[in-house]
């Protein structure tokens, strides 16, 4: 290659050293300098979106599952107390002595002053319920207090200050940073020896998450079962006539969330379309209508129509890649239909059926609106716990560990679906 | 597989008929409870279901009153117009953004495309509750909470991965040497960009700017986070409206954005088909 000089007229040029680009330097760094160009081009591209989706998009996700394990309050409105407390062991059964409470006075003022000291209680009460009403009693009447021992000026207050129990909910979450949230997210709380499950019957965060895997599961399945033979079907019909029918699976996909969310209200309710119906046939009597909604039927049904499409357009993309005459290659070689089918071409639409599956199941797994009009309280999802603690009870730290945990389900399976179809291949509209 | 033939036995006739059959069941399903609030929104008494004037076709069943009723009053006519205001803006951010961005990772030699390529997708894939609570107490955080720019900025990253996906599927179909041979006659890379490689990634970036439009225009969950009573759009009020006050109402709203959408997939099919012609890969 380096052998210019196999052209006579051309070889005034010794053959030796590196072969050099047209302005002189060594083709090799030029075309490494070109190289890096390229790089960089590419990098300026994406530079600006990679910055808008830094800073409006993960910087927020961030700063959520920060919260998860934050608890500065506790430090920040108690500081002399936290420090004091380090001296007492919990273990001895009795509640701290005066160099405590002589802090917790100097604390409380400061803070009632600014009034925080009810912030902090409900942060508290979140981990032992009675902590808000004590610290709000106290905030008030702390400015009265007078000079010299505070321990029995405290307890004349509320005699729970005595009680090892709450000192020692202060003592555990005086940390700036907890474990507290993702203990509850998952249904333990912190026990006489470490982390345990609660009682059974206060389970309800497992109780929702199996839930929302269980009803993302049946979703999924029904979709599998309903898009298979649309998804056959359009791949087999001649292009004109499956072009129309795609008709009827792309309009409810392009269809408006709450449009379609509504019909269902509209269809399923007890006074709805479809019970007015089976009123009238006399199939069911007027008083024995059927609870349809506020329910799980009425989650599963609904958002089985809502995520059809996502099964259906992958499986048919796939579908349309398969050459019929492998099938027509087995039924010539003596299988039958049912043969030719579950022995050749189910087995070729099998990426197809992962790809669709994985597809709705992430999308079901995190959904908030369709379960918040239909699901009722028994057809809700986790994401409608999390909405909950951020708006209502406004325990944002928990809001955020179940985030964290919801949003760890599905990153596996984003990871399986990176690993099955890959993110690059995802396709809409056929 | 697909044909019936005439040495086809009765069984396979049989189940010809009734897989079509199923297939039917299915496609109504599908397309049925969109189709049932279309009568339903001319619903003249303010209920949700059929009336038996309705089922008797008698005039005196239908009326205008539920559409009068979503053209006149105010809080639907405001939440309107914050979606008109919203979703455009968003639109164009993501769209303008994705689009270069999907050039750029379209290159041969880009960097860490693995991981950009997550970073980027990961507005659609992360659950709509998590990215509206952790905007919620980012953009409070940074004064933008309950701000038209809050919003546009918020539905813009949700945008922004059908853009990317869109355009760059477009990007596989379009031959490079067409750049270097634009570049070979002496336009510069601007030039190159506006002229050749634009037009005929087009139908790719419209159709990804559509499914950015739509990705706005039907946000609820984010836009009930991180916007304000001033920022309540059309989703948002069918929300509040579902959830509290039903007012049949609704329907005719819902049976305008049917519409809305039928007119969005038509844009969409003639796209697709405009770019299938293009790059040659359909004969019609």
């Amino acid at each position: 290659m380096t052998d210019t000089t196999a052209n006579g007229a051309a070889g005034s040029q010794p053959d030796s050293g590196p072969m050099l680009a047209a302005d002189g330097t060594p083709l090799k760094v030029s075309l490494a300098r070109a190289l890096r160009r390229q790089k960089l081009r590419a990098l300026m591209l994406i530079a600006p979106l990679l910055l808008f989706i830094v800073i409006t998009f993960l910087a927020p996700i961030g700063d959520m599952l920060f919260r998860s394990v934050e608890n500065n309050i506790v430090p920040e409105t108690l500081p002399r107390t936290v420090v004091a407390l380090e001296q007492w062991d919990p273990e001895s059964g009795e509640a701290p002595g005066e160099a405590v409470f002589e802090a917790l006075q100097a604390d409380l003022l400061i803070a009632a002053e600014k009034k925080i000291h009810t912030r902090l209680g409900s942060r508290l009460n979140y981990e032992t319920p009675g902590i808000s009403s004590l610290f709000r009693k106290s905030g008030r009447r702390v400015d009265d207090m007078e000079q010299g021992p505070y321990k029995p000026q405290f307890l004349k207050i509320d005699e729970d200050w005595g009680d090892v129990e709450i000192w020692r909910t202060i003592k555990r979450y005086s940390g700036a940073y907890t474990a507290g949230y993702f203990l509850a997210s998952v249904d333990m709380e912190y026990g006489a020896d470490g982390p345990q499950l609660k009682p059974e019957d206060e389970r309800i965060y497992l109780t929702l998450l199996w839930r929302t895997i269980l009803l993302s599961t049946v979703i999924t399945v029904s979709c599998i079962l309903l898009g298979y033979p649309v998804a056959f079907l359009l791949a087999n019909l001649p292009l004109r006539t499956s072009n129309v029918l795609m008709i009827l699976v792309l309009l409810p996909f392009w269809t408006s969330l709450l449009v379609r969310t509504s019909s269902w209200i509209v269809l399923l309710q007890q006074q709805g379309v479809i019970n007015d119906t089976l009123v009238t046939l006399g199939l069911v009597g007027d008083g024995g209508r059927l609870e349809l909604m506020h329910n799980e039927v009425g989650t599963i049904v609904a958002m089985t129509h809502i995520l059809l499409p996502f099964m259906i357009l992958p499986l048919y993309s796939v579908m349309k890649t398969i050459s019929p005459s492998y099938v027509r290659a087995a039924k010539s070689l003596g299988a039958n239909d049912w043969t030719a089918f579950w022995r050749i071409y189910f087995p070729n639409t099998v990426p197809g059926i992962g790809a669709g599956a994985v597809l709705v199941f992430i999308l079901a797994i995190g959904y908030y609106i369709t379960p918040e009009l239909v699901g009722g309280t028994s057809g809700i999802f986790i994401s409608n716990r999390i909405a909950y603690h951020i708006s209502s009870s406004l325990n944002w730290g928990l809001a955020a560990a179940l985030g964290v945990v919801l949003l760890a389900l599905i990153l596996v399976f984003y990871w399986l679906y990176d690993r099955i179809v890959g993110v690059d291949n995802v396709k809409f509209g056929g | 597989m697909s044909g019936l033939q005439p040495y086809s036995s009765p069984a396979q006739v049989a189940w010809y008929y009734g897989f079509r059959l199923i297939c039917a069941l299915i496609f109504i399903f599908l397309i049925l409870p969109i189709l049932v609030i279309i009568p339903l929104s001319f619903n003249a008494s303010d209920f949700f279901t059929f009336t038996k004037e309705m089922l008797a076709l008698d005039p005196d069943g239908y009326s205008l009153k539920h559409y009068n009723d979503f053209f006149t009053n105010s809080d639907w006519q405001t939440a309107l117009a914050n979606s008109v205001r919203i979703a455009p803006m968003a639109t164009l951010l993501s769209t303008a953004l994705g689009t270069l961005a999907a050039i750029g990772l379209s290159q041969s030699h880009v960097p860490f495309r693995g991981a950009i390529m997550a970073a980027l997708i990961s507005p659609m894939i992360v659950p709509l509750i998590i990215s509206a609570a952790g905007m919620y107490f980012f953009y409070s955080r940074i004064g933008l909470q309950g701000t038209y720019w809050g919003v546009v900025l918020a539905h813009a990253a949700l945008g922004t991965p059908f853009v990317i996906i869109t355009v760059t599927a477009t990007l596989v179909g379009f031959d490079r040497s067409l750049v270097r041979a634009a570049a070979s006659l002496g336009a510069n890379p601007v030039r190159t960009f506006v002229k050749v490689q634009m037009p005929l990634i087009l139908p790719g970036v419209i159709s990804g700017g559509l499914f950015a439009f739509v990705t706005s225009f039907d946000e609820v969950v984010v836009v009930l986070f991180v916007g304000s009573a001033s920022q309540k759009t059309l989703p948002w009020q069918m929300f509040t409206g579902l959830r509290e006050q039903i007012s049949p109402t609704i329907l005719a709203v819902a049976t305008v954005m049917v519409t809305v959408s039928i007119l969005l997939l038509t844009t969409l099919e003639i796209l697709r088909r405009r770019s299938e012609r293009i790059r040659g890969l359909s004969p019609g």
